[in-house]
C-alpha cells in the first residue's frame, strides 16, 4: 500500500467543507437518518415487563440487569460482551478487508455527528466560501451571531445526545423530568455533563483530529488492507495522462484536445480536496487520514458529468486493479484467505452467542459449603454439613424451586422452617440447607447432588454436584 | 503565535540578543557562556495556573481552609452546611449542623446506611420467631446481618462459624445446648449470660472412685474404658457420696436449667476425648475434671451491650442461621 508523503502537519489548517450531492451522500444521509433514529428513540419504546419499567432497552445498573426487548442480561452473562465485543472486531476486520474503512465513513458516530454539525454550519454560516469569508472577518455582530448560534445549537443536540445516552440507563420518562427538577441522581449529571461536553468538543470543535490522531482505530485498519481490497482511489493514470492534470483553458476545452497533449481528464478543479471532512487530496494517493466516506467520489462526478466527461475518476477500486495493465472493472474480490478468516470467525462467534443466548438455563444456582467449621459432629455421632445455595430466577414470574438431594437419603436434606423456595421474577435468594448423614454413610460419601426442580411446567432440573466432608 | 511575538519584542533592543532563534535572553550570563533565554510559559500552562488559582477561591468559599490561630476558616455559611443526626453519650439523639467536613460526611453516611437496615431490623423485632424462620427473604437479611453481628461479638470466643473451642466456649453448630435450644432460651443465654461451675471431686472422694467415675463416663460415649470400673462407677454416680446424678441427671444425660453436660452424646465440651489417641489419655483427661472441677464456662450478659433487636437477630442468627436451634 503506497502511502503519501503528506507535509509536516504542524499548522493546522482549519477544514471547510464544501457540500456535495450524489450518491454517497445520499447512502450517507440515509444511514444518518437510520442510525439517529434508533438512537435517539429507542429509550422511549415502550416494552411491556412483569419486574421493571416498561422500557424496551434499558440498562439497569441499579439492579444490575440490562434489559433488551424480551432478553434479560444479568451479570453472570458477562461473558456475552465478550462475545459481542469479539464479533464487533471480526465484523470490523471483514468489511475493512473487503472494501476499506467503510466503518469510519459510513457508521462511526464521530462522522455521524461531525456530519451533522457540519450541516447544521452550512445551514447557518452557508456554502464553502461563505464560512470561510465568515471565518477570516473580523467579529462582529454578524459573525457573532451565525458562529455563535450554530455552535449553541452543537450543544443543545450534544446535549440531547447524552440526555438520551442516560436515558438508557434508568427508566426514560421518569429519568427526563428528574433531570430537569433537579432531582435525579448524581451520576446522571455527571453522564449528562460529560457527554454534552465531549460530544460537543468532538464533532463540534476537534473533528478530523479525532481521526487523525486520536482513534486507534483508524491507524490500525491499515493493516487489514490488502491489494485486492476496494478502496477510494483516484485513478491516475486517467487524471493524469503522461503530461499531468490541467485546467480546461483554451486548446484543452474537449477531451480529444487534451488526451492529443498528454493531459488526463483531471481539470484540477479541487471540489475533491473541498469536500473532503479530513481535509486531504485524494490525488495523492490512499492516506491514512482518509475515512472512505467517498464525497469525493461524488464531487469529481457531479464535475465530469457538468464537463461531459465519463465519470469514476475518482471511485472504489482496488490497488491491484489501478495498477494493472489491463484494468478490469472495479469488483469485489472476495476469494481471499484473509476474508475467508475473517468471514469463519465472525460466523462461528455469532452462532456460539446466539447458541449461548438460546440456551441459557432461566434459573441459575451457586452452592456453597459452610467452610467454619466444615463439618459438625452430633450428638448421636452423626455428620452434618451445612450450605448456602444461591438461586437466581431469571424469569419474568415469580417461582418455587423444589430442592432435593441425590447420592444420599433423602430426609438428611434440611432447609430450617422455611416452607417452600418461592423466588420473586428477576430476583434471587439464598437459603441455608443442611445434610445430617449418620456416621457409616457420613463416611462413605464424598459427594452428592443438590436437585433444584423449577416448578414450572417443562423447566428442566438443575443439579450441582456437592462435597461432603466428615471425619474419616 | 508567541514564539512569533518574541521575535521583535521591544525590550530585546535594550537586554543583550545571542543568536538563539531570535529569543532574548535574560541578559545573565552564568560561568561565561551559558544564558537563560526568556521564552514565555507555555499558554496551555499559564491557563491551568489561572484555573487553579481561581479553583482555591472556590475552594474556599465550601471548605475548611485557612487556619486563624486556635480555629480555621469554616467556608461560606449556608453553601457547605451539612446536617446530621448525632447520638450523645446519654443515648439521646440530636440534629446537629455544622460546616461541612469529613466527619460529618461519614455521619451522614452512616445515618443513611442505618436507616436503611432499620427497615429489616423493626421487621425482624415485630415478626416472632417461628415466623422469621418461615420468611425465606427476611432470613436472608438475618444471616448477613447476623454474620456481622457475630464476628463483631461472639466470635473471640465461639469463633467465626460459631464452631467454639473445646474446652473454652461451646459449639454453637451442633445438636447439642446446654441451655436449651429453644429461641427464648438462646435469647435468655445471650440477655443474662450464663455461668457454667462443676465442683472438684478430689477431695471427697477417693482417686479410685474418681477413676471409676471416669470409665463409667468414657463408656456412656462408646470410648474404650475398663468395663468392671465402669460398673462400680454407674453405681457410685447415683450414690449420694459423689451425687453426679444430682446435676447431671439419674440418666446422666444433663438438666438443661442449670446446664449440666449431657454425658451420654457424642458431644464432648471440655475435653476433646475423641481426638485423643490413646485410652489411658482419655482416662487422664477426664479425671483431671472429675478431680479438680470446672470454673471456666462463663459467657458474659449482653443486654447492656447490644440492643433487643440486635439480640433478637443473633438469637434468629445462632438458632437458624448456624443450624444447631431446636
Amino acid at each position: 500500500m503506497e502511502v503519501s508523503s503528506a507535509k509536516p502537519a504542524l499548522k493546522h489548517i482549519p477544514i471547510v467543507t464544501r457540500s456535495v450531492k450524489g450518491k454517497f451522500r445520499n447512502f450517507k444521509t440515509a444511514i444518518m437518518l437510520l442510525a439517529y433514529s434508533v438512537y435517539f428513540l429507542l429509550p422511549w419504546m415502550p416494552w411491556s415487563r412483569n419486574s421493571a419499567a416498561d422500557q424496551a432497552v434499558m440498562f439497569d445498573l441499579d439492579t444490575r440487569r440490562f434489559f433488551i426487548f424480551d432478553l434479560i442480561v444479568y451479570p453472570q452473562d458477562i461473558f456475552w460482551l465478550a462475545m459481542l465485543l469479539f464479533i464487533a472486531a471480526a465484523l470490523l476486520f471483514f468489511t475493512t478487508g473487503l472494501i476499506g474503512r467503510a466503518w469510519c465513513g459510513y457508521f462511526c458516530f464521530q462522522t455521524l455527528w461531525s456530519d451533522l454539525f457540519i450541516w447544521i454550519e452550512h445551514r447557518i454560516q452557508g456554502e464553502r466560501p461563505a464560512r470561510l469569508r465568515l471565518k477570516n472577518q473580523p467579529w462582529n455582530a454578524e459573525k457573532l451571531l451565525k458562529v455563535g448560534s450554530s455552535h449553541a445549537l452543537m450543544i443543545l443536540i450534544s446535549f440531547w445526545t447524552a440526555v438520551t445516552f442516560a436515558a438508557y440507563f434508568s427508566y426514560a420518562p421518569e429519568f427526563v423530568v428528574r433531570l430537569f427538577s433537579g432531582e435525579a441522581a448524581q451520576a446522571g449529571y455527571i453522564t449528562v455533563v460529560v457527554l454534552t461536553i465531549t460530544t460537543y468538543l468532538a464533532a463540534g470543535v476537534i473533528r478530523e483530529h479525532v481521526c487523525t490522531m486520536g482513534c486507534p482505530y483508524a491507524r490500525f485498519q491499515g493493516v487489514m488492507y490488502e491489494p485486492d481490497t476496494l478502496a477510494v482511489s483516484y485513478d491516475a493514470r486517467r487524471g493524469e495522462g503522461t503530461a499531468g492534470r490541467m485546467i480546461p483553458k483554451a486548446g484543452l476545452k474537449t477531451r480529444e484536445e487534451r488526451q492529443a497533449k498528454g493531459h488526463g481528464d483531471c481539470i484540477d478543479c479541487g471540489f475533491c480536496v473541498q469536500v473532503c471532512p479530513t481535509g486531504i487530496d485524494i490525488r495523492d494517493g490512499l492516506q491514512y487520514q482518509c475515512i472512505s466516506c467517498g464525497l469525493c467520489i461524488d464531487a469529481c462526478n457531479n464535475i465530469m458529468d457538468s464537463v461531459g466527461y465519463p465519470r469514476d475518476l475518482i471511485r472504489y477500486d482496488s490497488e491491484r486493479n489501478l495498477s494493472s495493465e489491463h484494468p478490469s472493472r472495479p469488483h469485489l474480490e472476495w476469494k481471499r484467505l484473509k476474508v475467508w478468516g475473517y468471514a469463519l470467525a465472525l460466523i462461528v462467534a455469532t452462532a456460539f452467542l446466539f447458541y449461548n443466548i438460546g440456551t441459557r438455563s432461566d434459573t441459575e444456582v451457586t452452592v456453597q459449603q459452610t467452610r467454619q467449621p466444615l463439618f459438625v459432629t452430633l450428638s448421636d455421632g452423626s455428620f452434618r454439613n451445612r450450605y448456602q445455595i444461591h438461586i437466581v430466577n431469571k424469569t419474568e414470574h415469580e417461582e418455587i424451586y423444589e430442592l432435593t438431594v441425590r447420592g444420599i437419603p433423602a430426609e438428611s436434606l434440611n432447609i430450617g422452617d422455611i416452607p417452600q423456595i418461592r423466588v420473586r421474577a428477576g430476583k434471587s435468594l439464598t437459603i441455608g440447607a443442611r445434610i445430617d448423614l449418620p456416621r457409616e454413610i457420613a463416611i462413605a460419601t464424598q459427594s452428592f447432588d443438590f436437585v433444584i426442580q423449577p416448578a414450572s411446567p417443562e423447566a428442566e432440573p438443575l443439579v450441582v454436584q456437592t462435597n461432603f466432608n466428615s471425619k474419616r | 503565535m508567541s514564539q512569533e511575538n518574541t521575535k521583535d519584542s521591544g525590550t530585546a533592543e535594550q537586554k543583550p540578543v545571542f543568536s538563539q532563534g531570535g529569543v532574548p535572553t535574560t541578559g545573565h550570563s552564568w560561568d561565561g557562556d551559558i544564558r537563560e533565554l526568556t521564552n514565555p510559559l507555555p499558554r496551555w500552562w499559564v491557563w491551568a495556573f489561572y484555573i487553579t488559582a481561581i479553583f482555591t477561591v472556590v475552594y474556599w468559599l465550601f471548605y475548611p481552609a485557612w487556619p486563624v490561630g486556635n480555629t480555621y476558616t469554616k467556608g461560606v455559611p449556608g453553601l457547605n452546611s451539612i446536617t446530621y443526626t448525632a447520638t450523645q453519650v446519654d443515648g439521646t439523639e440530636v440534629e446537629k449542623t455544622t460546616h461541612w467536613n469529613m466527619r460529618s460526611k461519614f455521619m451522614v453516611e452512616m445515618n443513611e446506611l442505618h436507616a436503611a437496615q432499620k427497615q429489616w431490623f423493626d421487621k425482624v423485632a415485630a415478626t416472632p420467631y417461628e415466623q422469621i424462620a418461615q420468611d425465606a427473604e427476611l432470613m436472608q437479611f438475618v444471616t448477613s446481618a447476623g454474620k456481622t453481628l457475630f464476628s463483631d461479638n461472639c466470635a473471640p470466643c465461639h469463633q467465626a462459624g460459631g464452631q467454639g473451642v473445646i474446652g473454652f466456649a461451646p459449639n454453637l453448630t451442633d445438636d447439642h445446648w446446654q441451655y436449651g435450644g429453644a429461641y427464648e432460651q438462646i435469647e435468655a443465654t445471650i440477655v443474662h449470660g450464663r455461668r457454667g461451675y462443676m465442683p472438684p471431686f478430689k477431695e471427697i472422694i477417693s482417686d479410685e472412685e474418681i477413676g471409676q467415675l471416669a470409665n463409667y463416663v468414657l463408656n456412656l460415649s462408646g470410648e474404650p474404658h475398663d468395663a468392671g470400673s465402669a460398673s462400680s462407677g454407674a453405681k457410685l454416680f447415683q450414690t449420694n457420696t459423689a451425687g453426679c446424678y444430682a446435676c447431671h441427671g439419674a440418666d446422666a444425660k444433663g438438666i438443661e436449667g442449670i446446664g449440666s453436660a449431657n454425658l451420654t452424646d457424642k458431644i464432648w465440651l471440655w475435653a476433646n476425648i475423641p481426638e485423643m489417641s490413646t485410652p489411658e489419655e482419655k482416662l487422664k483427661a477426664v479425671k483431671t475434671i472429675i478431680s479438680g472441677g470446672l470454673n471456666r464456662g462463663v459467657m458474659p450478659p449482653w443486654e447492656d451491650r447490644l440492643k433487643p433487636d440486635q439480640i433478637k437477630l443473633l438469637t434468629v442468627y445462632v438458632h437458624q442461621g448456624l443450624g444447631g436451634g431446636k
